[in-house]
């Protein structure tokens, strides 16, 4: 096995503050072949690749390329030894050419040391020959005229014009429609046939059905499973999950449980949304499905006054509430936990206690003191810090240092502070470890059974359904349809693209 | 000082490069025989010298915490010097309405900046340095020379002394402590912080950061000011470059950064702003008992203010990795 991989990595151990990201992990790939790295989010295996890209320096293990041990300092060392990374988020220039892009930082230049655009042109058109002829795009298409799918394929591009053996693709089809998905998946089976190594992150069980040779299971940074064949669906859900699904979600509302309406919308619209009728109860928790850009996101903006509804009403128990500004919002009782918690969350560099004080402090006396708002005290923030059972070296700590999910645990401790009827959350496990997440779940539940109405958009359907009470699928910026609990993947997924497949073909 | 800031490696860094610059100071001042400049008395009178740039870089401090940024100082501190010199005129009994008409004029030009940056979201840069060309239009089309004079009463601000300590050094002392008292135990103080720190987290738990960045741009804006008025008390009038021959918008600057103020807002304080202006004086003190010749001394301030910048960097990557 060892003889005809293109890259073997043996024992590879990496360390960040406070948590042991790989512990002595191994994982190789061979030529012609696609080897899925499966596991949830925050698992390791984006880490995994960034040791084998240079990225990020391993503390212990070692790396061979071709038989050849390497020590990659950088990403450019890898890219030029035929080792490419396509992560989620592309590193395009939107406002540059296809060839440009493909091309950046290496133009190639005349003997004047001129560019030379002709052959960055020419070089660009024979990479993207070997897509046939399904790129439909030139190399002076501007990037930001592309759609996602296409953009995708300038980065692939990039990585064949490299000459890349390795090619290593992070949840390639995270933006993209089932079309896109297709072309994608052909393009993957294109590049197997040249020979190339592709390893494929997911956690989709139909990407790896479809696409994969090999598959290896990552959990809590070590390996869990690794299979030379594609095993049964349920051997790779264990493998993942490490643990008996059932009790991996709590148990959903009693009837009971579930109180008055909370929150109301009639006919709420914008850009973006269209007719949105909605009821979200006390006690419940109402989960939002749908395909990326279905309006999950931006209904929980509007509701949230960030982008707020133009049409419609909207009543918080029985009152009309106009909700232009997120500070209009949280004032009627609605709270968002955001799903980009760096970008939209958090102050990283301050402390876990400012950060749980904010939204105190932005609602009282600005000259009083701030650990001391008529809205919470520090010491009111310090025991629902100790109540979520935050783990951090102190709450003086500036907030970056902790995990995802003790972060997490702020933010709601954030806005329980002022006591919100209804609490959205945006994908609330992004980036948090599988144990975490059970432990945010549990927290959801008992949000509810404490009177919130809970609101949970995710990407991840069966979370989604694993901790709703009733599931609102969503399509074109439209509720299209309503599932109890208990629905199954196929027909909520089923509801989810059927519009959206219509558009297409029509 | 607060936990959380004060363990951290970065909030040193200005306390530890002023103490360097004061050895500096006292190796050289010893080498060149000239132990006469070391006094108490002596150091007190660095801060002394550098009462307006103090004044000013105070104010900036407030607009780089909310990782903004004010060009407009200089031809402020004009302004104001010359407004009150005019409204003076010799006239002790004019000394409070001078006074008052020119710290409107603070509030009004800290509001326009902070509303064209916030309401049209103009990058402050550009804010500031077009409100830094009006304020100087304004200035050459309506005085060319010096202007008014201010009253014996007023020119205490600058020369008088309590107990052997001039009154400028501890007004700028009390102004240092009231901003530190503000930004650390009010909540409008905690909420530059957390503006600066992430503007779209500010916003999302509730706060309303348009008005946290037209605060400090106010803030800003009185103290160059204040500056004005120091300069005009000191010059016994007031003329239209005072503030750009100060350069006091870029000296602001470097100051606020080599206290340890980061330019990406959020983290820093004015006791950093402080020191960083200490560390100013003591280098041109150092090199004049040193004799170095003034071109030389500007070569060597660029390069000190440049790699102390790169320092702060290189620290604070190194804590983020």
């Amino acid at each position: 096995m060892t003889g005809d991989a293109i890259f073997e990595m043996k024992g590879i151990t990496k360390v960040f503050p406070g948590i042991k990201a790989l512990d002595s992990v191994s994982f190789s790939a061979r030529a012609g072949e696609v080897h899925a790295l499966v596991g949830e989010n925050g698992a390791g295996k984006s880490t995994l690749m960034k040791v084998l890209s240079g990225v990020y320096q391993a503390e212990e293990g070692e790396i061979f390329l071709r038989g050849r041990k390497v020590r990659f300092q950088h990403p450019l060392e890898s890219l030029t030894q035929g080792v490419s990374v396509i992560y989620q988020e592309f590193s395009l220039l939107p406002d540059r050419t296809v060839a440009e892009n493909i091309f950046l930082g290496r133009e190639p230049t005349n003997r004047f040391g001129i560019l030379d655009a002709a052959r960055m042109r020419r070089e660009t058109r024979n990479v993207l020959a070997l897509f046939g002829d399904r790129h439909r795009f030139g190399p002076d298409t501007l990037v930001s005229d592309l759609d996602v799918a296409q953009q995708q394929m300038v980065e692939i591009a990039k990585a064949l014009s490299l000459n890349a053996q390795v090619i290593v693709m992070d949840e390639p089809t995270a933006a993209l429609n089932d079309a896109e998905c297709d072309l994608l998946f052909q393009l993957v089976e294109d590049l197997r046939g040249q020979g190339r190594s592709i390893v494929y992150i997911t956690h989709r069980m139909r990407e790896i059905r479809r696409l994969a040779d090999r598959v290896t299971v990552i959990k809590d940074g070590k390996v869990a499973a690794a299979f030379d064949d594609v095993p049964e669906t349920g051997q790779i859900v264990e493998a993942m999950v490490g643990r008996d699904i059932g009790h991996f979600y709590p148990d959903p509302a009693t009837s009971d449980e579930v109180g008055a309406p909370v929150l109301t919308v009639h006919g709420g619209g914008n850009a973006r949304l269209f007719d949105i009728d909605l009821e979200l109860c006390a006690g419940q928790i109402t989960g939002f499905a749908g395909v990326q850009g279905a309006g999950r996101t931006a209904l929980a903006l509007a509701l949230f006054g960030a982008e707020p509804f133009e049409t419609g009403t909207v009543s918080v128990e029985g009152q009309p509430v106009s909700l232009t500004s997120p500070r209009k919002a949280a004032k009627a009782g609605i709270a968002m936990l955001p799903g980009d918690r760096k970008a939209e969350g958090l102050m990283l560099m301050q402390s876990v206690r400012d950060n749980g004080m904010i939204s105190a402090r932005a609602f009282s006396n600005p000259l009083g003191a701030p650990n001391n708002t008529s809205v919470a005290t520090l010491d009111q923030m310090d025991k629902l810090f100790d109540a979520f059972d935050l783990r951090a070296a102190n709450y003086e700590v500036e907030i970056q240092s902790l995990s995802g999910g003790n972060q997490q645990k702020a933010i709601v401790a954030r806005w329980l502070s002022l006591a919100p009827k209804v609490l959205i959350f945006v994908e609330p496990t992004r980036g948090i470890d599988v144990n975490t997440k059970a432990v945010i779940y549990a927290q959801m539940r008992s949000l509810a059974q404490d009177g919130a109405a809970v609101m949970a958009i995710s990407s991840d359907l069966p979370e989604v359904l694993g901790i709703s009470d009733r599931v609102l699928v969503m399509s074109d910026g439209k509720i299209v349809a309503e599932f109890g609990y208990g629905a199954s993947e196929t027909e909520v997924m089923h509801a989810a693209t059927e519009a959206h497949l219509g558009l297409e073909t029509s | 000082m607060k936990p959380a800031r004060s363990r951290n490696l970065m909030a040193f860094a200005p306390f530890l490069l002023l103490m360097a610059a004061i050895a500096v100071y006292v190796i050289v001042a010893v080498l060149t025989g000239q132990t006469q400049f070391l006094t108490v008395e002596n150091l007190l009178g660095l801060l002394g010298r550098s009462i307006a740039l103090g004044i000013t870089a105070v104010g900036q401090t407030f607009a780089i915490l909310i990782a903004s940024i004010d060009l407009s100082v200089a031809n402020l501190i004009s302004v104001s010097a010359v407004l009150a010199s005019s409204i003076m005129s010799g006239d002790p009994s004019m000394m409070l309405p001078a006074i008052a008409a020119v710290l409107a004029v603070g509030v009004v030009v800290g509001l326009i900046n902070g509303l064209i940056i916030t309401q049209f979201e103009v990058n402050p840069l550009i804010a500031t340095l077009g409100m830094a060309l009006v304020l100087q239009g304004l200035l050459s089309a309506t005085f060319n020379n010096f202007a008014g004079e201010v009253p014996e009463e007023f020119q205490v601000f600058a020369y008088g002394q309590v107990g052997g300590i001039s009154i400028s050094l501890i007004f700028l002392i009390a102004l240092t402590v009231a901003a530190w008292v503000f930004l650390r135990f009010t909540r409008a103080g905690s909420n530059i912080y957390s503006v600066g720190g992430n503007p779209d987290a500010a916003k999302l738990a509730g706060m309303r950061t348009t008005r946290v960045v037209i605060m400090a741009h106010v803030i800003c804006s009185v103290c160059a000011t204040i500056a004005g008025l120091y300069l005009a008390s000191r010059l016994r009038s007031g003329a239209p470059w005072i503030g750009r021959d100060g350069v006091y918008d870029l000296e602001s600057i470097a100051v606020v950064v080599i206290g340890g103020t980061a330019l990406s807002g959020g983290r820093g304080g004015v006791w950093g702003t402080l020191m960083g202006v200490m560390i100013f004086s003591l280098i041109d003190s150092i090199f004049n008992i040193a004799g170095v010749d003034a071109f030389a001394k500007q070569i060597l301030r660029g390069i000190i203010i440049v790699a102390a910048v790169a320092v702060y960097a290189v620290r604070s990557r190194r804590i983020e990795a």
